[in-house]
């Protein structure tokens, strides 16, 4: 059943793909204006097999990794400080709510004066762009746990400690996951902006040198690479949540 | 087991309530929705602030957090732990007193026999009726021995036919462990069937205490005239 829902998953892709294949064979466009969905896959080997497109996806995959994981342990810090503790919420929430809405991209003009034009530019950028929802989804997470369950583990002797890690963050799980599968397709999408405007190497630095060498074939497998990267992160934060929660929720 | 006193109490509700529960005794506290019932169980087991004292066998434990204070509190709502099985919920309590693995789980076998629930051991809340629900939290309350037990509503959520049947069983168990039992109810049969005693409460303070077996000697009337008019209980125990 299961490799039955894949292959019709598959089904339309590959259905895309021969029309995509069919429509550049009538030559209706130059081919360096719309590459044949052949011509894309043979670049693709190519860029695998001289190395380039991994030496790429690996300066970028760092990047996001890097910046994803301090952004997400310090949202859930933060956030779980702020959810159980009403002192410290009131005294950085007015401050985290002025700087949320800000667009992450925006920040890059700042960072680049303050930081310069390095490697920590990028991961900044998808720290602050993984924060602040990783932050207000924990808090959501800690503020949605029932009182009375709180209550019942206090009768049961629990200590607050024991709560928060035996009681509170187990029942926040699924809106913290909720938060970091959204920001995990994000931190690709920033990573890729932060390369094309300022970082010589990574996916996004790839797809803006094959724009001024009108490289198409290029710029659409880096394309897919970030969307089938996307599309992992996302996944990998669902088969998490779903392995830790599918039993109780 | 305790005798439990209250002295002087006052917060939000209370405004100098006394009042005593013996050594052993399943004492019914009723009155309508705000009478503060809840707020009641809630000061005995330190989870509201209040004035006054609180004495557990003449020793006062005004200061000792809600942790301390041994007491099985069954909620309402039940609030039973949604991410982990019966087992693990009914080892809850001992699990985070620092008992030993072997002997969380000799507790959690003997609570499941008692609850006739073995059955039920690996299930979540989520996969239980509401009466398999009610013995769960039940037998999660008694895994610490509390020295108190404080039942608040607990049947409310439950069909008549399982309401009686869990009434009983409760009773059974309270009588058969000798633990000093408080349970609010706004349910008159619910009271007579349950309680030694009955208490009411109206608007922050108790109204009346009844004995009910002066009751069913004097006032056999009123008595019928309550199992059938839970609105009208307060007034009809002062007669008394």
């Amino acid at each position: 059943m299961r490799t039955r829902n894949i292959l019709d998953g598959f089904i339309p892709i590959i259905a895309f793909a021969v029309i995509w294949e069919g429509i550049a064979w009538l030559h209706i466009v130059p081919e360096y204006i719309f590459p044949s969905f052949s011509a894309v896959m043979r670049e693709f080997y190519h860029l695998t097999v001289n190395g380039v497109l991994l030496n790429n996806l690996a300066s970028s995959l760092f990047r996001v990794l890097a910046g994803f994981l301090l952004g997400s342990v310090a949202g859930i810090m933060m956030g779980t400080v702020m959810g159980c503790r009403q002192i410290i919420n009131r005294s950085f929430n007015p401050i985290f709510t002025l700087l949320y809405p800000i667009p992450t991209l925006g920040w890059a003009p700042l960072l680049m004066i303050w930081i310069g034009i390095n490697e920590m530019l990028p991961i900044i950028l998808i720290f602050l762009c993984s924060f602040f929802p990783v932050l207000y989804n924990t808090i959501t997470g800690i503020r949605s746990v029932d009182d009375d369950v709180i209550k019942a583990a206090k009768t049961l002797g629990a200590s607050d400690r024991k709560i928060l890690t035996s009681v509170i963050l187990p029942l926040a799980v699924p809106n913290i996951f909720t938060g970091l599968r959204l920001e995990a397709g994000m931190a690709w999408r920033v990573v890729i902006a932060a390369e094309m405007v300022a970082i010589p190497t990574g996916i996004g630095a790839l797809l803006i040198r094959s724009e001024s060498l009108l490289r198409v074939d290029i710029i659409i497998v880096c394309l897919m690479v970030l969307s089938v990267m996307c599309l992992v992160f996302e996944r990998f934060f669902q088969y998490i949540e779903t392995k830790m929660t599918k039993e109780w929720r | 087991m305790p005798d439990i006193e209250l002295k002087n109490i006052r917060n939000y509700v209370f405004n100098g309530l006394n009042m005593e529960i013996f050594d052993k005794e399943l004492l019914v506290v009723i009155g309508q929705n705000g009478a503060g019932k809840s707020t009641l169980l809630n000061i005995i087991a330190g989870l509201v602030e209040y004035e006054g004292s609180v004495l557990f066998d003449g020793v006062s434990v005004n200061r000792m957090l809600t942790d301390k204070r041994r007491v099985g509190y069954l909620f309402q709502n039940l609030a039973l732990f949604p991410h982990l099985d019966v087992a693990s919920n009914i080892g809850y309590g001992p699990a985070v007193n620092g008992s030993r693995r072997e002997s969380i789980a000799k507790r959690v076998d003997e609570l499941l026999r008692l609850m006739k629930i073995e059955h039920l051991r690996d299930r979540y809340p989520k996969n239980l009726s509401g009466g398999e629900r009610q013995r769960v939290a039940l037998a999660r309350a008694l895994a610490v021995s509390p020295q108190v037990l404080l039942l608040d509503e607990p049947f409310s959520s439950l069909d008549t036919g399982m309401c009686s049947c869990i009434r009983q069983e409760i009773k059974r168990i309270q009588k058969g462990l000798g633990i000093t039992t408080v349970l609010v109810t706004h349910d008159m049969a619910e009271a007579k069937e349950m309680g030694d005693r009955i208490v009411a409460i109206n608007g922050g303070e108790v109204r009346e205490v009844a004995d009910l077996q002066r009751m069913y000697r004097n006032y056999p009337d009123d008595l019928h005239h309550l199992q059938n008019c839970t609105g009208c209980a307060i007034e009809c125990y002062c007669k008394g």
